[in-house]
């Protein structure tokens, strides 16, 4: 440590929520210029330590040093005062608004978004962030949105810019640019606090890093000096679960068939879909990356059946034309799915577990001449809990009382349990613990090997590498190519997120392909 | 007819619109700010009979106007609290300031009953023309609000808040106090709508004196999609359905009045049927926390 | 300074204690008024909650209110449930009256003591208006999406107007001196009342089996359950493939054939004939009966007798003490706003804040 001031410094700081702890004693100190990372899986506390310097929430106890003075912030107003910007993980912007607007709300001296729209330019043309500040923020790419962060932090001068999982959405051509952004900043002297769980960008970009485990500092380091697996165990206490994709010789008979998927945005910011093609054989998965935004959610409810599509014959499971069928009718006929929200979409938040079961396995004996059958309810419930380690209290427990882990292997098991010919899965391990999420892997993996035809749409192209027999990427409502994993890399992948596959050809027609690996 | 005869049936309507428009656009500020707010019938009730009571008890129609304000105001509060603060449900809330406000102008009104007023004077233009300071104070109010949204940061900040709490929370912007002023707005604005009816438009109390008004202005707000210069349209029009009442049977038309008396009713049912069928340009302006309660602990 | 913490589960027990805590301030705050009227508060809500209990008619007339506010409630709070929000059942009901004081009227030349079919018949009618009624609003909102809201509100507006026409032109009683009036009902088309010296009607049973059905659809029935659901998480119910057109229309349905039922209960009953208003409002204040009884059916007919009682005491108010009629509905919004701030603790609990946050975040 060198003998300057820190510029921020954190002793002792503790939060808890309603019986949770999120931080308990937790240590932190940031030089100026420094690029320090907090590192810790889903629900170690690093948001709630984040939100804690930004003023948004208030700790129980513990104490904030601000270049050796002590400090209370009390909101995110005076953060901004004393310098500190925050580049939030889901961002922080009104979709309605313009880039102009959305920058001008957070800047305390209030001038005008017209007036705003020179500053605006300079900073970004300054740090290479392009943006037009009279854009409405909706028509915006999840990359541009980003820079509207940046470049509202930049405004205002920051000495610390706290950055939250940054790179979680970003193509891996986007997080090369980033980081030529943010090394200039810690090179002006600017400190940066760099939230993650990926230890590669850890290790290439942080000076020190903090790790944090269930809510306490297991570990201070220099990332530099540390190897992935030696990162991974401090921040899980064991090892890193790898999952193996291996080859099976199982007969690939087309199952889940996309022809010429077409429909219209959802909302007045969405996506309208334009003539997706895919096949995805009995016995596979296919992965589907790209930032959401890109029509993700509209070809979601495209399968699912929670809208209808103009041409039945858009959307095929088992030879079947299912593309005008309601979700039930569809998982009548064998097609499982896992949306990506948990709660309030896969299932009823303050409803019991047992109950949550009915809502897509009542079809399996579950409902007898329209009366609910308790006793089989219950039984179906329990099987899942067991079966699928899900922790919990009982079949009573109400959803929301579940960790984000338990209640994915209770949904993923909840489709499992129906036995499938094909299932859709949205962002299998989004905000799942490490453990959660390699039994769900393992999971898709044997349905896989079970002969199931499995479609995983998801933003994290490192999870797609590890499962997926064959990937493309969504970008701007179309398909790219479909690629075999081991013939594509992240490069050519986050080349088409960028929409750089031209137009697609032929080739890609369902059926055409040799599949395997 | 020559411009003599239309010159009274314009004026009509206009004054019909009033009410309607000035509980319209607090309305809208209330919604823009992400708070769907019911009880706009209650608090014109209320204002309309605080406002008679004060200007027949002498006061002036100034005062009375003032009071009529306040008085929304005071039932806003109510509500505010209790979706704010208490986080309950917006619909019910709205529903019981609604039945409280009827209820307590009842209530308090039944001395008022038989008594009259003038009317309010109107500011002379010579040639013996005249405007009526409350209709103008609605074409104003119109403006007024217009600006506030497009052109000002305080309506930037609440277009903002509407949108997302959420993130106006974590921005730091002060959510709870911007909704509660909103509402407070729109609060007043339902009062002094009360209050044109009771003191100027009829002038007199009865009970239920909104008739429903109070529910048309906040059909109006949809109608408009959020927007100030439609409201003004909007108001229009259904000032000139409801002037076309009292004006039909002068006409000739011979149509049972309470078939006339339904045509407001209905032409809300129409046009919001109307609107509802192009629901992408409809989503657009809607404020999309609209009735959520939002609470801050994240 | 406190703050509020949401809680993973509604407490069951804050949730029955709420309405509780909602009637006592609600008398708390209706002593003050009498008080300030100058009447002794104590003496004032013993006219009020006691004397109109005093009597077998007077018991009679406690339950035949109850009659409309619970058919009512129990209809909408179903549909509250899945919030699908009918708040027109006045409207419903006002079109129940005049679909069955229409068949008495029409079929009156016809009938006689022996005619059984005409109560059921009348019951049907008022049924089919009440859903005529509330089909309207739910297929607005299910085929171009308007708010139900609003539109079954207009159409309660525009149901008496109907009323005061029919009653004033063509059903008006031709020896009726004119009044705005329907001829009275046959003996056939009326329901008797259950004890002599009281006029409380079939209509009341009819009412609790009303409930006990509705608790099992509820509780045991499959579309039950996808009914709450889609009310609850919308989202989930789009997922499960429920769907949200049925819950529209079963709600409203059920909502309308409720208070159509209710209307018919009402002319058939005590009224006996068609007049120019035929409801003092009893669909709205079924929306606070709902609520009161936490859309749960037991609950909502406990609230109906609750609000009936309050009805009542303000007729006696009126009578012995020289109070406004109107007092009543004070009582009746003041015990929903009370309810709803007192609801804040069956989903969050207090939790003391030791350090004081900056002022405008809090």
């Amino acid at each position: 440590m060198s003998a300057t001031i820190p510029r921020l410094e954190l002793r002792a700081i503790r939060k808890h929520y309603s019986g949770t702890i999120a931080n308990d004693d937790i240590d932190l100190v940031v030089h100026p210029g420094e690029i320090h990372a907090v590192l810790g899986e889903n629900g170690a506390g690093k948001s709630t330590l984040m939100k804690i310097i930004y003023g948004v929430v208030a700790p129980d106890a513990g104490e904030l040093f601000w270049d050796g003075q002590p400090v209370r912030i009390h909101s995110p107003a005076q953060a901004r005062r004393l310098g500190i910007g925050m580049v939030f993980q889901h961002f922080s912007l009104f979709e309605s608004l313009s880039v102009a607007e959305n920058i001008a709300l957070a800047l305390p001296d209030a001038p005008r978004p017209a007036a705003l729209a020179g500053r605006i330019r300079r900073v970004s043309a300054d740090y290479g962030l392009a943006l037009e500040p009279m854009q409405p923020v909706h028509e915006l790419s999840v990359g541009e949105r980003q820079r509207v962060e940046l470049v509202r932090c930049l405004l205002q001068s920051p000495r610390l810019l706290i950055l939250d999982e940054p790179t979680s959405v970003l193509t891996p051509q986007a997080v090369e640019a980033l980081f030529v952004t943010l090394r200039r900043l810690a090179r002006e002297g600017v400190s940066l606090l760099y939230i993650s769980h990926k230890l590669e960008e850890i290790r290439r970009l942080c000076d020190q890093a903090t790790v944090l485990r269930n809510g306490r500092v297991r570990a201070h380091c220099r990332p530099a000096e540390e190897s992935a697996a030696s990162l991974a165990r401090l921040m899980i206490g064991g090892e890193l679960p790898a999952t193996r994709l291996t080859p099976n010789a199982l007969p690939r008979t087309p199952r889940l068939v996309l022809d010429r998927l077409s429909r219209t945005a959802d909302g007045p910011f969405g996506t309208p879909l334009r003539e997706l093609e895919l096949c995805v054989h009995s016995g596979e998965i296919v992965g589907i990356a790209g930032a959401s935004g890109n029509g993700q959610k509209e070809l979601l409810e495209a399968l699912f059946g929670e809208v209808a599509l103009a041409d039945a014959a858009m959307l095929q499971l088992a030879g079947e034309d299912i593309g005008r069928l309601g979700p039930a009718a569809r998982r009548a006929r064998g097609l499982g799915m896992v949306p990506e929200e948990r709660l309030g979409r896969a299932a009823v938040p303050a409803r019991s577990l047992a109950d949550n079961t009915l809502l897509t396995a009542a079809g399996h004996g579950l409902v007898r001449a329209g009366l609910i059958r308790r006793p089989a309810v219950l039984r179906f419930a329990r099987a899942l809990i067991e079966g699928f380690q899900v922790r919990c209290k009982g079949a009573q427990a109400p959803a929301n009382s579940l960790s984000g882990g338990n209640l994915q292997k209770f949904i993923v098991g909840r489709e499992l349990a129906q036995h499938p010919q094909a299932l859709v899965i949205a962002q299998p391990t989004w905000g799942v613990d490490v453990a959660s999420a390699a039994l769900i892997h393992e999971q898709l993996l044997r349905l896989r090997n079970d002969g199931v035809a499995l479609l995983v749409i998801s933003e994290d192209l490192d999870e797609l590498f590890g499962l997926c027999d064959r990937i493309a990427v969504l970008a701007g409502g179309r398909l790219s190519p479909v690629r075999e994993t081991g013939a594509t890399d992240a490069a050519e992948l986050g080349q088409w997120m960028g929409g750089g596959f031209g137009p697609v050809t032929a080739a890609a027609a369902p059926g055409m392909r040799d599949v395997h690996a | 007819m020559s411009l003599s005869g239309w010159l009274p049936i314009l004026a009509g309507v206009l004054a019909a619109a009033t009410p309607l428009l000035i509980a319209a656009l607090g309305e809208l500020i209330a919604e823009k700010s992400g708070v769907l707010n019911l009880g706009v019938e209650g608090m014109m009730l209320v204002g309309a009979l605080t406002a008679f009571a004060v200007a027949s008890g002498g006061a002036g129609y100034a005062a009375g106007a003032l009071a009529g304000a306040l008085a929304g105001v005071g039932l806003a509060a109510l509500f505010a609290w209790l979706t704010l603060n208490c986080l309950a449900s917006q619909v019910a809330c709205g529903l019981a300031i609604t039945m409280l406000g009827s209820g307590l102008s009842a209530y308090a009104g039944r001395d008022y009953v038989s008594r009259t007023l003038d009317g309010m004077a109107l500011i002379p233009l010579g040639g013996g023309f005249g405007f009526d300071p409350l209709i103008v104070t609605g074409l104003l109010l119109t403006v007024l609000v217009w600006y506030f949204l497009q052109r000002s940061r305080a309506g930037l900040v609440l277009r903002a808040v509407g949108e997302s709490p959420a993130t106006a929370h974590a921005l730091g912007l002060p959510v709870r106090c911007i909704r509660w002023a909103a509402v407070l707005f729109g609060g007043a604005c339902a009062g002094l709508a009360g209050a044109y009816l009771a003191i100027d438009y009829t002038p007199m109390w009865v009970e239920g004196l909104s008739a429903g008004r109070g529910w048309i202005a906040l059909a109006l707000v949809v109608f408009a999609g959020w927007r100030p210069g439609r409201t003004l349209l909007g108001a229009w029009l259904y000032g000139g359905v409801g002037i076309l009442q009292f004006h039909a049977q002068a006409l000739g038309i011979a149509v049972p009045a309470q078939f006339l008396g339904m045509l407001p009713y209905l032409a809300t049912i129409v046009v919001l049927t109307l609107i509802a069928r192009d629901p992408l340009t409809q989503r657009r302006h809607t404020p999309a926390s609209l009735g959520q309660p939002w609470h801050p602990h994240a | 300074m406190f703050t509020l913490e949401a809680r993973t589960l509604p407490s069951v027990r804050a949730m029955w204690l709420a309405p509780l805590a909602a009637l006592l301030l609600t008398l708390l705050g209706g002593s003050v008024l009498f008080a300030a009227f100058g009447h002794a508060p104590l003496q004032a809500l013993s006219v009020y909650f006691l004397q109109p209990l005093a009597s077998v008619y007077g018991i009679g007339e406690w339950l035949l209110k109850a009659t409309p506010l619970a058919v009512c409630g129990l209809g909408l709070a179903l549909g509250f449930r899945a919030k699908v929000w009918n708040i027109g059942a006045d409207g419903q009901f006002t079109l129940g009256a005049i679909c069955a004081g229409g068949l008495a009227i029409a079929c009156d030349g016809f009938i006689d003591a022996e005619s059984l079919w005409i109560a059921p018949a009348m019951a049907l009618a008022g049924i089919a208006g009440g859903m005529m009624w509330a089909a309207l609003p739910a297929w607005l909102r299910t085929r171009y999406g308007s708010s139900e809201i609003l539109s079954s509100l207009m159409l309660a507006y525009v149901a008496p107007l109907l009323l005061g026409w029919l009653v004033n032109g063509p059903w008006r009683d031709p020896a009726g001196f004119n009044f705005p009036q329907s001829i009275q009902f046959a003996d056939a088309a009326l329901l008797a009342p259950l004890h002599e010296g009281a006029r409380v009607t079939l209509a009341f049973p009819v009412a609790l089996v009303l409930a006990g059905l509705l608790c099992f659809v509820q509780r045991y029935t499959y579309a039950g359950f996808r009914l709450q659901v889609s009310g609850e998480a919308p989202l989930a119910a789009r997922h499960a493939g429920y769907s949200q057109r049925a819950a529209v229309w079963i709600a409203m349905l059920t909502g309308g054939a409720c208070a159509g039922f209710a209307g018919y209960a009402e002319v058939a009953g005590p009224l006996g004939q068609l007049q120019p208003s035929v409801s003092p409002g009893y669909g709205f204040t079924a929306i606070i009966v709902a609520f009161v009884g936490r859309l749960d059916p037991r609950g909502v007919v406990l609230a109906a007798l609750l609000l009936s009682l309050l009805a009542l005491g303000g007729e006696a108010a009126q009578m012995t003490l020289d109070l406004p009629a109107a007092i009543s509905g004070v009582f009746q919004g003041g015990l929903l706003c009370a309810l709803l701030a007192c609801d804040t603790f069956v989903h969050y609990r207090l939790r003391r804040v030791y350090r004081k946050p900056a002022a405008h975040t809090s």
